[in-house]
């Protein structure tokens, strides 16, 4: 029996009739089987069964469903399509799994206004697809854009390898509808840019569902570039195409991706989808350039030349979207191709200042030679933002353990050069534990504080985001308002 | 930690006042510490509290009741300028003058642009406004990549970092840039920067009527020019002007300027259509007198916005001129000093009455304040603000009076 392997808890079994009644009997699984399915986002070694999955439809449903968690203290979590890759929808076993994949309507595109209005379980791509008849798209493009949901978008401020031009989710979105965790419906911003007061949208947007869910999107839409030209260029060391990427930033170009990708991966790609790149690299750039004509034509000289200058011995202009494609092949197969070269691995988001990215990535290498633990880097060169890909053999005793230490000094290292912890998969439960790496307990406190002012009885998300000792152990670094020894007057705080 | 408390603290003047009202107190800290020790002892002393930069905008936002401890950010000065990564930590009492010569030697830039000459970088922030050239790289708050924040009780706190990319804990420096110091004083804030173009063209044309201006803002829409910003100018009387503002290299911005006149251009005399190489010393500046409205609006709405400000005036007996972002849909209406409280009064409610729009008062001339014009209008989200201020400020100390969540009405509801 399923029911007894995960059963529900009391305090979610008692909501269920009152769930059912909001969402409808199709609307809530209870089955454990059912539950199960939703046990894991996109990082896989955190699994959690939910107590219930509820599937709502509209922005009532889900302020109805959140109102009753809010009521009865019971937690929940939101969930897009479940891409996320920081556990961030990892369910907790006690609470209500909110999931809007049902709510999945484009409401209006408005190319006047150059925004679409959509739910919040409608795919990234669908939104470029919708906009394209007009002649626009939606800029930020994160890998799983096929499947992952503007919501979770909206949740994690998914960027892209186009967002070293572009920019985030936060730099698009105009407009949210908000269910809060008291279950109150808001709408924040819309069609019109700078809505009054605080900037709520802009802190909400990247806080991982622990401030709410968004009910609806209004997202800026960018118009199509006239022309697109990618470079493929080949060197023969890391430091070479890491000077190209420097040079072509200093003069001045702004590419709307750059990224480099080492020996290693090169090996993998070739060797799962044939994707052909110069023989004899040790690192590949793919340069993107795009805008009005007149201005591509001139940057792809001066990237060609620059490249050609740092050492580049063979650099490639692809101009029309088959060769594109084919350019791209390579680094887009390359996390799946790892699979081949290594049984086992572990995808690691740092990020660095780009110019400390030559000293990082020979750090890595010799972190890799120490080990013994093979790293294979594919990054987006442009920002700094390491994906530094961690291979090991689960089926060799403490292999795993190993990979787990070098991808947690590879942090460590990108901290240490005044980097960040993560640049687009988000901190979720996978990192909580790490912020006291990158912040301050003032600085974390603070964000406690921010997140109380919302969420006061802890029910948004919980263990996420912020470490608490609960998931990290004792955590110096977090308290929550003001120590009781500064309030009852005997102490103070500097 | 010692250095703290009330040493260098001074009688405020009215060279002081915030919106008229003399502070009972000034004081100048030199760095982060300093300014956490102040606002500790603020903190002890139950005083209420505004921040100041170059003093360009303590005539900005709600007239405070009073104003126990005026902070001057002016000795928070420092650049801490990373040429390479295109980053720039900047202490908040820098001016902006400053850093734009800094990141200029460098062939760089912070690509927003100031709406008041003379100020700081922490009141830029503070009152979050910037000017039109925001279509490539997004407005002020778009470029804020990490703050030091002071907290009401003395706690100096940072969010975000010194990379661009980075999705590490809350962003809570948008909830500072444009929050009036109500949740705390910016210390110091990190930016991402652009190179500077290596060109510049400037189309200017007249807009001899509403539908004509719509139009033209549909064909630049349509067409491929890319332009950095697209400003409206929208007199009281008179013709209005569309600028376009095109960035990139010299061959390119010619051409591209080449496009947007013979698209736009069509049907106007060709001495009307100019195109230059450079922007006015004025350009994004607001005029330093007079009431200031903010005018957010769907973009295609903003032709229509300013013309309905300008009418609206004109029926009220006042002039109404309405500049900014026509493509972004980010406006302002100036009105001339002395404008009457009831003229400006019924200017705001017409722009309000619109589903969609909001018109907030940035700054109000003292009148005004006397006759308790309403500076906000309808906040969505004002419930979710006041969370956040109760949480960050329990005392209610911070920027009192200044911002939306401490209007004479949000006081008398929520401390009784």
């Amino acid at each position: 029996m399923p029911e007894t392997a995960h059963p529900i808890p009391a305090a979610v079994a008692a909501l269920v009739p009152r769930l059912r009644e909001i969402c409808g009997g199709d609307g809530v699984l209870t089955d454990a089987s059912r539950r199960r399915v939703y046990d894991t986002d996109g990082i896989t070694h955190h699994r959690e069964v939910p107590g219930v999955v509820v599937l709502p439809t509209t922005a009532a449903q889900v302020a109805a469903v959140v109102g009753l968690c809010a009521g009865s203290g019971v937690p929940f979590v939101p969930r897009g399509a479940g891409t996320g890759l920081s556990g961030g929808a990892l369910p907790h076993p006690e609470g209500v799994l909110l999931a809007t994949s049902r709510m999945r309507r484009i409401v209006e595109v408005d190319p006047d206004n150059e925004c679409a209005v959509v739910e919040p379980g409608v795919t990234n791509l669908d939104v470029s697809r919708a906009a394209a008849p007009y002649g626009y798209y939606y800029a930020p493009d994160p890998s799983s854009q096929q499947v992952c949901s503007v919501g979770g978008n909206v949740a994690e401020n998914s960027g892209g390898a186009h967002c070293l031009k572009y920019g985030f989710t936060v730099n698009h979105v105009r407009g949210l509808d908000v269910v809060t965790p008291d279950g109150v419906l808001t709408r924040l911003g819309g069609k019109a840019p700078d809505s009054p007061g605080h900037d709520l949208i802009g802190a909400f947007i990247g806080s991982e569902g622990t401030l709410g869910i968004a009910t609806r999107v209004t997202v800026g839409l960018t118009r199509l570039p006239e022309r697109t030209v990618t470079l493929l260029s080949a060197f023969t060391s890391m430091d070479a195409g890491g000077r190209a990427v420097s040079d072509v930033i200093a003069a001045g170009v702004l590419p709307s991706a750059i990224e480099m990708m080492d020996a290693l991966a090169i090996e993998a790609a070739e060797a799962a989808v044939a994707c052909d790149y110069p023989a004899g690299a040790a690192a590949v750039l793919i340069v993107e350039l795009d805008g009005p004509a007149a201005e591509v034509r001139s940057q792809v000289a001066e990237v060609t030349r620059l490249c050609a200058a740092a050492g580049a011995f063979e650099t490639r202009t692809a101009a029309d979207a088959d060769e594109r494609s084919r350019i791209w092949k390579g680094r887009k197969s390359a996390f799946a191709a790892v699979g081949r070269i290594s049984p086992s691995y572990i995808v690691q988001d740092g990020v660095v200042p780009r110019t400390a990215l030559p000293e990082v990535l020979r750090r890595i290498d010799e972190l890799s030679r120490e080990s013994g633990i093979r790293v294979a880097n594919v990054f987006h060169a442009g920002d700094g933002n390491l994906h530094p890909l961690v291979l090991f053999d689960d089926g060799e005793p403490g292999a795993g353990e190993r990979a787990e230490a070098v991808s947690g000094a590879i942090l460590d290292l990108c901290v240490e050069h005044g980097g960040s912890l993560t640049g687009e998969h988000g901190v979720g439960v996978d990192k909580a534990c790490k912020m006291p790496r990158m912040y301050s307990p003032d600085d974390l406190a603070t964000f406690d504080l921010f997140r109380g002012a919302l969420d006061p009885r802890g029910i948004a998300n919980p263990y996420k985001l912020l470490p608490t000792p609960r998931l990290c152990g004792e955590v110096p670094g977090v308290r929550t308002g003001v120590h009781p020894l500064v309030e009852s007057g005997e102490a103070e705080q500097f | 930690m010692g250095r703290q408390g009330t040493e260098g603290v001074r009688a405020g003047g009215p060279r002081d006042a915030v919106c008229g009202v003399v502070p009972a107190r000034t004081a100048r800290p030199r760095d982060t510490e300093e300014l956490a020790g102040l606002l500790a002892e603020a903190d002890r002393r139950g005083w209420s509290v505004a921040a100041r930069g170059g003093g360009t905008g303590l005539d900005w936002g709600g007239r405070p009741p009073a104003v126990d401890l005026l902070v001057d950010t002016r000795g928070l000065v420092r650049i801490d300028h990373d040429a390479g990564d295109l980053v720039a930590e900047v202490g908040a009492g820098t001016p902006v003058s400053e850093l734009t010569a800094v990141l200029a030697a460098a062939g760089q830039r912070l690509s927003a642009d100031p709406v008041r000459a003379g100020g700081t970088v922490g009141g830029m922030l503070a009152t979050g406004l910037s000017g039109p050239r925001r279509l490539l790289t997004g407005a002020l708050r778009d470029l804020v990549i990490g703050m030091t924040v002071v907290r009401p009780d003395g706690v100096a706190a940072r969010s975000g970092g010194r990379v661009v990319k980075n999705v590490a804990g809350y962003d809570l420096a948008k909830l500072h840039v444009g929050g009036y110091g109500a949740l705390g004083v910016i210390a110091s804030a990190a930016f991402r920067l652009h190179p500077l173009p290596p060109a510049l063209r400037l189309v200017e044309l007249p807009l001899p009527s509403l539908a004509h201006a719509e139009r033209r803002l549909a064909l630049l829409r349509a067409g491929g020019a890319v332009p950095a910003a697209v400003d409206l100018d929208w007199p009281a009387r008179g013709r209005s002007r569309l600028r376009v503002v095109l960035e990139g290299t010299p061959a390119g911005v010619d051409a591209r300027a080449a496009e947007v006149v013979a698209s736009l251009g069509g049907g106007l005399p060709a001495e009307e259509v100019r195109v230059s190489g450079e922007l006015p010393p004025d350009w994004g500046l607001l005029p330093a007198g007079g009431t200031l409205v903010r005018l957010s609006v769907p973009p295609a709405d903003a032709p229509a916005a300013a013309a309905l400000a300008a009418e609206l005036g004109g029926a009220a007996g006042t002039g109404a001129r309405t500049t900014g972002s026509a493509r972004a849909g980010a406006l302002v209406t100036a009105f001339p000093p002395g404008a009457d409280a009831g003229a400006v009064s019924a200017v705001l409610e017409g722009l309000r009455s619109r589903p969609g729009w909001s018109a907030t008062v940035l700054r109000a001339e003292p009148h005004l304040h006397d006759a308790g014009i309403d500076l906000w209008g309808e906040v969505p989200g004002l419930e979710m603000m006041r969370a956040v201020k109760r949480a960050m400020d329990p005392g209610h100390r911070m920027a009192p009076g200044r911002f939306v969540t401490d209007t004479p009405h949000t006081r008398r509801e929520e401390r009784p």
